[in-house]
Formats: C-alpha cells, sequence, structure tokens
C-alpha cells in the first residue's frame, strides 16, 4: 500500500488549496489546544474601565470588548470551545448515521424501509428549524446545541453510507464471504465497514465545517454557550450590540469563524479528491472536443498520402497521459488503408489498442489523458490530424460516422430517438424541422425498426437493446456517410440479437457501398462481415491481408493463437491456450511486444524493432519467423 | 399523472409525521408551560387552572390528537406573548420570509449554476480555479458575519442601503422600497446556496461531459456550444433539481440569522423571540407551518425532475 | 444412482405482495419449475440470453438466494442442513474476477476466511493448505501478500477458483467464468477448470451465454429460455441437433468461424413471458396450442427432454 501514499502524497502537493487549508487549520488548531499554556489574559476577568479599546491598545493587541475583557484571549479560547464542540458534533452524527446507513443499507427490506422513512422525516425539516426546535425543547445552552445540530446532521451521514453500504453490500466479494461461511457481523465489520470508510471519511470532511457554523450560528442567536462561556459565535452575537461604533469587536470572531471554515472546507475537497477513485484515475476531467495533438514536426515527404485509398492511416501513435502516473502507449504507430465500399476488420484483444485507434482518426480519444503524438489520418487525401475543429466538425457524422458498443451509453437518455436523429441530419445539412423528422423516420424504417413514427418519439430506455443499436447505427447513416467505424457493435448484444444486427449491416454496406472499419475481438465475428482484417497486438497491427487467406493460413504466431484459443461452435474439442499475458500497457518492449509468450521467439525478436515484412501484394506480417513465408 | 397522484399522496404521511415530531419535541418540553406564563409568583390554583384550559392535563396521545385537529381547521392557538391568534401572526411573518427566501433563492440559483456551468466549461482554466475557490470561500461564510459586513460597509460606511427592516419607518412603503431594503440580506442569505449550487453544477456537468452519449453527438458533428448547453446541461439538471430543492431548506433555515442581523420581520426571528419567551404555540405553529411549506416545495422540485426525466417511474 | 446435485421444480418470483402505501406490484417470474439432475463428476452447461434467468438459478443453487418454490438436493441431502455447511457443499466462481475480492484484503486474508469459517482449520494447516491449492492454480506464493487491484482479470479468476477449492466442495458453480477475460487468456482458465475437476472430482455447473464455451466445456447442456429449461441434451448434440426450436435459433444465431451467416430471425426476449410456451410469439412452428398452454417436458433419451408440442427433428 505504500505506493498509495506516495500517491497521496503526491496530490495533496498538487492540490495546493488543500495543503494551504491543512496548514492554517493545523495552526489554528494548535493555538485552541495550547490556550491553557499561552500567556493570555484571563478570557473572562471584566475591565469596565478598558472597555471597547481599539485593537493595538497596550496590552491587548486585539482590544476589548464591551465589559473590557481582552479579545485575544476570548478568541483562542473561543476557538478551542468552537472546534471541540464541531468535532464532537461532527463525531457523534458520523457514529449515529453511519449505523443507521449501514444497517438500512445492509439488510435492505423493512428494516431499510423503516429507517429511512424516520430519515426523510427528519429531512422534512429545513435544516436550521429542527435544530432551532430541539434547542427550544431542551433549552439554550451549548451542549444542547451541540446535540441539535448534530441530530440535524445524521440524515446527511445515514443517506450516503447507506448508499455506499447498499452498492457493496450487492458485489460479488460480499457472496463469496458468506460463501466461505461468514455471519452477518463478521461480514459488515470486514467487508463492507472497510469498503464504506471512505464515504465516512468525506461525509465528515464535508459536514464539519457546517457543524461549526451552525453551532457557532446557534450561539449567535443566544441559544448555544451562555455567558461567561463564550464560543465564536456568541462572541459575535455579543459583539453585534457595539457594531457601529467598535466592529473589531465582532469583526474578529467573524473572521476566525470564516477562517476555520474555509480551511477545513478546503482540506476536506483535497480529502475528497484523495478518496474518490473516480478523480484518482484522472477520469473526471472534462474530454476536450478534439484529442489533444503534438506530432513531431513531418518531412515534406510525410505531406502526402501514399496511395489512393478513401482512409489511409500512416504511424498513428496514441498515448494516455495522466499527472502522477506513467504514460500508457496504446497505439504505437498503426498503418492502415481502406478502400470505398470495403470492410476492414480491426481486432485485438482488450488493451490491445484497437478501440483507441477506432477513435484517434477523427480526434475522438478522450484527451485528458488521451494525446496523438505521431502520424497522420488522410479522408481521401485530407490530413485530419491537422485539419481545424470546425472542418473536422464537418466531417464528423457527414462523411465518417460511429456505431459504438453500448448503444444505452451512447444515446442521449433525456431526448427522444427522432429528436436525436433530427439532431444529427440538421447539424450538417439545412432541412426545415418538419422535413428532417420525416428522414428521421425513414432512417428508422430502413434499419427495420418496426412502427418506425411511434419509436421516433421513444426514449432510449424505451427500447430493446437490439432496438436501441438499430436506432445507433440509423444515427451513424444519417448524413449517408462514405465511411462508418463500428466499435465493437455487437459485443453488448444477445447471440440472436447478434445475428440480426450483423445481417443489418451487411445488408446496408451493399446497398450503400459504404466503407466499414469494424472493431472487433471475436473472429468468428469478423469473418461473417469483412474483407480485410488487421490484427492488432499491443498497439501495433501485427498481421493483414484478406480475411479468407488470414483465417487459412495465419502468418503470424499471434493472430494463429487467437483463431486457436477461441472454442469453435460444433468443433467438439478443447481450444488451445495462449501461455502468457498481453504486456501492461506502460511497458514499451524494445522488440517484438508477443516474443515472450511465443514459442517460435528467438533472441532476435526481442533485440529490436521489428518491421512488417511484405507477404504478398495485399499481407503484411510484422514476425521475423512467420508461420507463412512470401 | 399516475407519478403525480402517487407522490402526493406519499406526502401526506410526511405531513403527518412532522406534527408528530414537532408536537412531541415540545410537548417534553422542560418546565411548565403554565408556570411560564403566568410567571414564578402564580399561586398553584390558577396553574392548574390554565393547564386545564390548555389542555395539558388530557394523556399526550389525545392532546396530539385535538392539536391536530385544531390545526386542521386553521386553529394554531393563540400566542400569549403577542396576544394574537398564532396563525395570524405566522403568516405576516411567514410572507416577510418568503420574499427574502424566494429572492435569496432565485439568486443562487441563477448565479450558481451560470458559475457551475462556466467551470466545468473552463476547466483548470484560471477562471475556473478562481471561481471554484470563490464557491469555497462561500460556502464557508457564516452568513450573520456576512450580514454585519454587509451593513458596515453598504449602511454605515457608505450609506447606500438600509440595513434594517423591510421598510422605511416614515413614509416607507411600495416596492422601491421594499426592494432597496431587500437588496443586501438577499444577497447575504444566497451566497453560501451559491456556492453550493457551483459546486455541484460543476461536477454534475463534468461528470455528464465524460460519458459515452457526449462523445457520441461529438462523433455525429454536433456544434460544441450545443453539447454543452443542449445535451450535457440537459441531463446535468437531473442532479442539479434536487439540490436546489434541499437548497431552498437551507435558505428559509438559514434566513433565521439573515432576519436576525437584518431586523428583517421575517419567521425566522420570530421562532428566536418565541423561543426566548417560551411562547410554544407560536414555535409549533411556526415550524409546522415553514416545514410544512418546505415539503410542498421539495414535491415540485420532484415533479420537476420527473417532467424533465422520462426514465424516473416509481 | 444418486444425483451429485439435483433441483426439483426450482421456481424463484421476484416483487409481488404490496407495498406499504400504494398498489400491489406485479410479480417477475426469474425463474420457472426447473428440474434436472448432476451426476458426480459431470458438468452440467446452463445456455441462455442475458435475462433468461441464469445468474438467479445459479445463486439459488449456491445458497445466495432462497428459491420460492421447489426443492434443491445435494448428495440427497438437504443443503441447509447443518448451519452454514451450504458453501462446504456448493462453491461459487463469480463472473468478474476482480469485484469477487474485496479490494481492500490481501489473498492471503481471502484465502483464509473459506479454510478458518467453514473448515476451522488452525492457522499451520491452513497456510499449508493455501501453499497447496495456489500450486494447483499455478500461482505463485508472492501474490499472497498483494491486494487485489494488482491482478489481472485471469490472475484474479484463478484466485476466485482457489477460494472456492478451498471450502473442499462437492460441487461448483461457474457463472460465466471466462466472459470477462480476454479471448488469449480464456482458454487457459477453462483448461485450468478442466485438469482440477479430473483431479479433485468435482461436478460443475458451467453458466454461460457463449455457446462455443459451454459446448467444448459441458458433458450436457440445459437451454433456458424465460427462466425455464427448454431443453436438456448432450453435449455433442444439443447444438447440432437442436431439438427445440429456441435452441435451434441459438444454434444458428451463432458466429462460427467459416460459416455462412443463416438468415436472422426477428424478435427478442420478451418482458413478460405470455401464457402458454414463452417462446410461441418467435416461433415459426408455433400452433394454437402452443399459446394456449406450456408444453410439459417430453423425454428424449436418458434423463433428457424437451419442452415443446412441435420439436424439430433432425436425423440421427
Amino acid at each position: 500500500m505504500s505506493g498509495a501514499r506516495v500517491a497521496a502524497a503526491a496530490l495533496f502537493v498538487r492540490h495546493r488549496p488543500a495543503g494551504v487549508g491543512a496548514l492554517v487549520l493545523l495552526v489554528v488548531a494548535a493555538l485552541a489546544v495550547a490556550a491553557p499554556l499561552l500567556p493570555l489574559h484571563n478570557p473572562d476577568l471584566t475591565d469596565l474601565a478598558n472597555r471597547l479599546q481599539r485593537p493595538g491598545a497596550p496590552g491587548h493587541p486585539f482590544g476589548t470588548d464591551h465589559l473590557g475583557r481582552d479579545l485575544l484571549a476570548r478568541l483562542v479560547w473561543g476557538t478551542r470551545l468552537s472546534l471541540a464542540v464541531g468535532v464532537f458534533a461532527s463525531l457523534i452524527a458520523a457514529l449515529a448515521g453511519s449505523c443507521i446507513g449501514i444497517a438500512a443499507g445492509f439488510f435492505g427490506g423493512r428494516t431499510d424501509y423503516l429507517l429511512m422513512r424516520g430519515i426523510d422525516m427528519l429531512m422534512a425539516f429545513p435544516y436550521i428549524l429542527l435544530a432551532l426546535a430541539i434547542v427550544a425543547a431542551l433549552g439554550p445552552g451549548l451542549l444542547n446545541a451541540l446535540y441539535a445540530v448534530a441530530i440535524v446532521n445524521i440524515p446527511f451521514f445515514a443517506r450516503s453510507v447507506r448508499g455506499a453500504t447498499a452498492t457493496i453490500a450487492h458485489r460479488e466479494f460480499v457472496d463469496a464471504a458468506r460463501l466461505a461461511g461468514m455471519r452477518s457481523g463478521r461480514i459488515i465489520a470486514g467487508e463492507i465497514l472497510p469498503n464504506v470508510a471512505p464515504v465516512i471519511t468525506v461525509a465528515m470532511s464535508t459536514t464539519i465545517g457546517w457543524m461549526i457554523l451552525e453551532t457557532a450560528g446557534l450561539s449567535f442567536l443566544g441559544l448555544g454557550s451562555q455567558p461567561p462561556q463564550a464560543d465564536l459565535g456568541s462572541m459575535l452575537g455579543e459583539g453585534r450590540k457595539s457594531l457601529i461604533n467598535a466592529p473589531h469587536v465582532s469583526v474578529v470572531p467573524g473572521a476566525m469563524i470564516f477562517i476555520i471554515v474555509v480551511s477545513i472546507n478546503l482540506l476536506g475537497d483535497g480529502i475528497r479528491d484523495l478518496l474518490d477513485p473516480r478523480l484518482r484515475a484522472g477520469a473526471l476531467s472534462r474530454p476536450a472536443p478534439v484529442t489533444r495533438i503534438e506530432r513531431a514536426a513531418t518531412g515534406a515527404d510525410d505531406a502526402h498520402p501514399p496511395g489512393g485509398a478513401l482512409l489511409q492511416v500512416r504511424g498513428l501513435h496514441t498515448r494516455f497521459v495522466s499527472a502522477g502516473a506513467r504514460a500508457q502507449y496504446a497505439v504505437n504507430g498503426v498503418d492502415l488503408a481502406v478502400d470505398a465500399g470495403q470492410c476492414l476488420g480491426l481486432i485485438g484483444e482488450s488493451g490491445s489498442g484497437k478501440s483507441v485507434t477506432a477513435l484517434s482518426l477523427l480526434g475522438l480519444a478522450p484527451s485528458p489523458p488521451a494525446v496523438i503524438s505521431g502520424g497522420r489520418v488522410w479522408l481521401a487525401g485530407e490530413d485530419l490530424l491537422g485539419a481545424n475543429f470546425e472542418r473536422l466538425r464537418a466531417i464528423r457524422g457527414r462523411r465518417v460516422s460511429y456505431i459504438f458498443q453500448n448503444p444505452m451509453a451512447a444515446l442521449h437518455p433525456l431526448m427522444t430517438v427522432g429528436a436525436q436523429l433530427t439532431e444529427a441530419i440538421r447539424c450538417h445539412r439545412r432541412v426545415p424541422r418538419r422535413a428532417a423528422l420525416d428522414e428521421a423516420v425513414g432512417l428508422l424504417r430502413r434499419v427495420r425498426i418496426p412502427g418506425p413514427e411511434a419509436r421516433a418519439r421513444c426514449y432510449p430506455h424505451e427500447l430493446s437493446g437490439g432496438m436501441r443499436q438499430r436506432v445507433g447505427i440509423a444515427l451513424a447513416l444519417a448524413n449517408s456517410p462514405e465511411l462508418v467505424i463500428a466499435d465493437e457493435p455487437t459485443t453488448a448484444l444477445d447471440v440472436t440479437v447478434q445475428a440480426q444486427i450483423l445481417q443489418l449491416l451487411a445488408q446496408l454496406r451493399r446497398e450503400r457501398n459504404l466503407a466499414l472499419i469494424f472493431v472487433t475481438h471475436d473472429f468468428a465475428v469478423l469473418s461473417q462481415l469483412c474483407d480485410r482484417v488487421a490484427v492488432m497486438y499491443a498497439g501495433r497491427i501485427v498481421e493483414s491481408g484478406a480475411t479468407h487467406d488470414i483465417l487459412s493460413r495465419p502468418a503470424h504466431p499471434y493472430t494463429a493463437g487467437l483463431i486457436r484459443c477461441a472454442p469453435r461452435l460444433g468443433a467438439g474439442r478443447r481450444p488451445a491456450a495462449i501461455p502468457g499475458l498481453p504486456p501492461a500497457a506502460d511497458h514499451r518492449p524494445r522488440g517484438c511486444a508477443f516474443a515472450p509468450r511465443c514459442e517460435r521467439a528467438r533472441a532476435a525478436c526481442e533485440a529490436g524493432a521489428v518491421a512488417p515484412a511484405r507477404l504478398s501484394a495485399t499481407r503484411r506480417v510484422r514476425c521475423l519467423y512467420p508461420l507463412e513465408a512470401a | 399523472m399516475r407519478y403525480v397522484i402517487r407522490r402526493l399522496m406519499a406526502v401526506v404521511p410526511v405531513l403527518l409525521g412532522l406534527t408528530v415530531i414537532v408536537f412531541s419535541i415540545l410537548a417534553f418540553l422542560p418546565g411548565d408551560p403554565a408556570t411560564a406564563i403566568l410567571g414564578p409568583y402564580a399561586t398553584p390554583e390558577n396553574v392548574e387552572r390554565l393547564n386545564r384550559q390548555l389542555g395539558l392535563d388530557k394523556p399526550p396521545a389525545q392532546q396530539y390528537l385535538i392539536w391536530l385537529g385544531n390545526i386542521l381547521q386553521g386553529d394554531f392557538g393563540r400566542s400569549y406573548s403577542l396576544n394574537r391568534p398564532v396563525l395570524d401572526e405566522v403568516l405576516e411573518r411567514f410572507s416577510a420570509t418568503l420574499i427574502l427566501a424566494g429572492a435569496a433563492l432565485l439568486l443562487c440559483t441563477l448565479w450558481g449554476i451560470l458559475i457551475g456551468v462556466r467551470c466545468a466549461v473552463g476547466q483548470y482554466g484560471w477562471s475556473d480555479r478562481l471561481l471554484t475557490l470563490t464557491a469555497v470561500v462561500g460556502i464557508s461564510v457564516p452568513s450573520f458575519w456576512l450580514g454585519l459586513l454587509a451593513i458596515l460597509a453598504f449602511s454605515v460606511n457608505l450609506r447606500w442601503l438600509p440595513a434594517s427592516g423591510m421598510f422605511a419607518v416614515y413614509g416607507g412603503g411600495g416596492a422601491a422600497d421594499l426592494a432597496r431594503h431587500l437588496i443586501l440580506p438577499a444577497l447575504t442569505l444566497s451566497v453560501v446556496a451559491t456556492g453550493v449550487i457551483a459546486r455541484l453544477t460543476r461536477s454534475a456537468m463534468l461528470e455528464v461531459l465524460r460519458q459515452d452519449f457526449i462523445c457520441a453527438a461529438r462523433a455525429r458533428g454536433v456544434g460544441e456550444r450545443r453539447v454543452i448547453y443542449r445535451h450535457a446541461f440537459k441531463a446535468a439538471l437531473v442532479t442539479i433539481i434536487p439540490v436546489i430543492g434541499v437548497q431552498a431548506g437551507f435558505v428559509l433555515g438559514g434566513a433565521v440569522y439573515v432576519e436576525t442581523v437584518f431586523q428583517w420581520p421575517g419567521v425566522g426571528r420570530m421562532l428566536v423571540q418565541a423561543i426566548s419567551t417560551r411562547d410554544i404555540q407560536l414555535v409549533q405553529g411556526g415550524v409546522v407551518v415553514v416545514a410544512a411549506s418546505y415539503v410542498l416545495l421539495n414535491l415540485l422540485a420532484d415533479l420537476a425532475q420527473h417532467a424533465l426525466d422520462p426514465k424516473i417511474k416509481t | 444412482m444418486t444425483a451429485a446435485l439435483e433441483a426439483w421444480r426450482l421456481s424463484k418470483t421476484f416483487g409481488g405482495g404490496r407495498r406499504w402505501f400504494g398498489r400491489a406490484r406485479a410479480p417477475v417470474c426469474a425463474v420457472r419449475e426447473v428440474s434436472f439432475r448432476v451426476a458426480a463428476g459431470e458438468t452440467l452447461g446452463i445456455v441462455g440470453e442475458s435475462g433468461c434467468g441464469k445468474t438467479t438459478l445459479a445463486r439459488m443453487l449456491a445458497g445466495l438466494l432462497p428459491p420460492s418454490g421447489g426443492r434443491i438436493t445435494v448428495d440427497g441431502k438437504d443443503p441447509r442442513a447443518g448451519a452454514g455447511a451450504w458453501g462446504g457443499l456448493v462453491q461459487y466462481v463469480f463472473q468478474d474476477p476482480l469485484g469477487a475480492l474485496n479490494p481492500r484484503k490481501t489473498i492471503r486474508q481471502i484465502m483464509h476466511a473459506p479454510l478458518r469459517h467453514l473448515l476451522g482449520m488452525e492457522a499451520p494447516a491452513r497456510a499449508a493448505r493455501i501453499a497447496e491449492l495456489f500450486d494447483a492454480v499455478n500461482l505463485r506464493r508472492e501474490f499472497l501478500d498483494r491486494y487485489p487491484h494488482e491482478f489481472s482479470g485471469g490472475q484474479a479468476q484463478r484466485i476466485g477458483i482457489a477460494r472456492a477449492l478451498a471450502a473442499n466442495p462437492r460441487i461448483v458453480v461457474l457463472d460465466e467464468p471466462v466472459s470477462a477475460l480476454d479471448v488469449s487468456v480464456q482458454a487457459q482458465v477453462l483448461n485450468l477448470l478442466a485438469d482440477l475437476q479430473r483431479a479433485y472430482h468435482l461436478t460443475y455447473l458451467l453458466i454461460s451465454h457463449d455457446l462455443a464455451v459451454v459446448e467444448s466445456v459441458s458433458d450436457r447442456v440445459a437451454v433456458l429460455y424465460c427462466g425455464a429449461i427448454v431443453e436438456l441434451a448432450d453435449a455433442a448434440e444439443v447444438f447440432a441437433r437442436a431439438r427445440h426450436p429456441y435452441t435451434r435459433l441459438l444454434a444458428d444465431s451463432a458466429p462460427v468461424l467459416g460459416r455462412k451467416p443463416a438468415p436472422a430471425a426477428a424478435g427478442e426476449l420478451p418482458d413478460a413471458p405470455p401464457r402458454g410456451c414463452a417462446f410461441a410469439a418467435r416461433c415459426s412452428r408455433a400452433g394454437d396450442a402452443c399459446r394456449r398452454r406450456a408444453p410439459e417436458p417430453v423425454c428424449t433419451r436418458g434423463e433428457n427432454y424437451v419442452r415443446c408440442f412441435h420439436p424439430v427433428e433432425t436425423p440421427q
């Protein structure tokens, strides 16, 4: 776990406001703790002769209040009291709220219902009003204010902890613990609590500032600490009476409350960033509309495409860069060519870079963290990676379009299917709304959706998985593109639905002479649709050629292994495994990335880069000892 | 429509539970209300007679039912300290609070969403850094202190705006006068909620912007402005609206401080005074009315969210 | 023959009843009257599309979900007899290998749990047993002190298998054990499972949506549609000579290397199965009887059966 701790330290250093907050809070807390040891006046000693002294008066650096008490001493002691009250209130709220939340989330059912309806009742009161009512019942006093504020904050803890617990209680490792003979009590202590602890910490860091504010507020109203005892809130409340002629008496304690709460909240934000795994992965940054491009200057000979294909890719490099982590090399020099009307299958395992390659073509790989660090993509001779955003936008969806893996996620959940289709049409062509809607219905009919007029008014969640993917295809076809890039379009679907979608794609391709890049991990699916295949491994294309040639006579040992290791229906035999694991993406081997798993590997394979060799007019293989010689 | 009816039905038990809580909190008040009213020198006979008058000799459950029955008929009892019907006083004060809280809620929703969206769009730019820092400062400011600072700056030193009350004492009245008096308290009250809404809007927008359907919209060539303000904002609103509902509660509650600082004749200040004079009938009436209206406000927020998000069916 | 595992008219209904405030909820039938027997050392494959009740069935068999009707027997006995003993008879390998490991525990702590709580072993005996298990699944022992996030999916699945074996179960339920893994790693895990079955004489229940995986690993295969078994047959024949029209459709839909795609049939899994045969609406052979009442199982050979009024006749 030391790695995690180092990352935590690094994050704190980078999250400068949190560092500042921690520092300020440390100083304030140290002063408060050390209050009895500091050379201060007695905070309750009245001296009416020296009342309302200005700051800087001799012996009273912060001045005195309306009873002549030293403001500095009162400030330090008041801070001590306010901090203590805030911390205790949040501990009480955290303890009670977490117990309720864990019980409700873990046991569910009736327990959950009863507990959460009780919490809802507490939430039905406007925040401070309930605290007021409780103080009204218990009577004014600091301890009663503390209870009131704690009770008011219980629902917040209960709700967030319940949510986290319910998620974790349905995780598979809890089932596994149950199967390992563990009882509920032990599961809560051993499996649930460690995983909910970050949520409780985050909830505390967000609420402790509020609780200090609220107890101070109750004291300000005269309902919290009673004289002569004074926390920061009651100092402010008393000072208010002399606001006009001695503003410092109320301004200074208020500023102290503010400083404490700000530093707690800044620190809390840092803690939240640290404990929220999504933030830690750097995923919560907003992806830019175009992938960041950092290409080295290229020579003039590179400025023109080498052939006349519809889409040509040369030397594409994409890597993922996030602060505090090693760069991940997703795509390491990919060359591709697709002719008009041709279907290219891009096959590889997860992490091979096939999806990133597909997204990089139109600058759609999310950045941060993606960076295109080299290469060119030509569409009919035009370099797409060099194009400005407006130019790229005009091409996206018009000449080149995408079909995504998960149609539910790729459709806007709050827009009807028809609205999304008409938008896709109207952002490229000036078509009246009415005509665009007719066209949208026509598209739905073309992808064989029954009752297209009614379906156009549906939201995505009202459609079945197969229908949704048909809508995804209709969106891709909206402006009659020349090239469609389909990123695992059938992986999330059931076999029978997959067959329907594959059939639809094949028909549409014939009807419209579409060029298609079909990204998949499944040779069997690929073989149904594609003319040509490019096999990717560790960010490189290791073999490419006609589908039939590669399936019948694979040249690269990896291709051969990939074909053999998938069980084949009706073959009646166990698949042959490829030993070992694919390389990690942060590691860039010098030679062939497959060599450590390859039976045919020799010393030369790992010594240096392996260039693609030409086997025939259409076949390339990146292997020194291929299974098929030229 | 079925959802609306079901949601309306669900409000009834919440309102009932709310009255139970209010009644039981205040029924177990230490000390004897009759003694509080009649003062320490009252004779035991007088105290007992008043207790009978107030119905305090009956069992608590029966007391509650009588009280609830009266409330449902609009009878919240009489405030002994003000010597007038509780409902009249509460409604008068509550309208003042509603003006203040409504103005503040409007301000914080508008500014919060604007700032949040602005931050998300320019994430990690200088405007984002500045505005997120401002938002943290905003949620950390004690409103009672901020109010005092505002009075010092704009009323005492600059003499631009009045420091207290709802209308000028001499020759006051009218919308313009009200607006002048409203500016400082409403701004003070809106600061914290603005910070909360801005921070939430920012994270909700960022969360939405990295989802697949945004990438898909870009892949279709949808313009960037439309992607952000139509696609992303619409999806983010689903999480923002309930928070505005919750913030309405914070604003209603926070009004207590601001009303005290600015001498605004609202229900919050009334409650604080009623608590210090132990005027229980007034506290009960005030809490019930404010809490019930808050429940209805949340109902509105829920219905708005329902109208926006077709997926919520339960 | 007493079967290692027997399910008799096993059913699971979700929902139903009333809310505290509000109308009655319509019950959802996830599993309907599923019956089968698995012999010791046999692998029964259960195949079906998403939403057909595969995982609900698996969770009931492992004692993670109480059935609404029917009964389960292991070695002729009720596994509920004897507290906490179910985990000692039936273990489970999960679909998401990393999700099945508590991210805040070391592998050693995870491996200790079943040995301690189910078998009541002392610490030294536990350490020896863990070492033995790790050898059996081809994992290095230094992995024991690492946390789950340090492992790839294939390694994590081996850990999950080792944990399942630790309890010394008679039966292992494999719930999509390879579908979350990379293609090149899938075969490794499938082969490992086959080796372990032979070595420990295990009975497997393999649940998967992938026809090819089920066919290559199982002895017999049950095809699940809308919560009911529509066909139970030997693995070598179930797809090659499908009797039920749904099995036929599945077999035709599956993409196969070097086979031209067959024309796809329309339709998807219904949300609520209609009266009668659940597949009738999508079936070209359906007659009036199919829509009126649900077909009873018709014995084909041995314990195999098909639930269809008009089964496909294929030459033997």
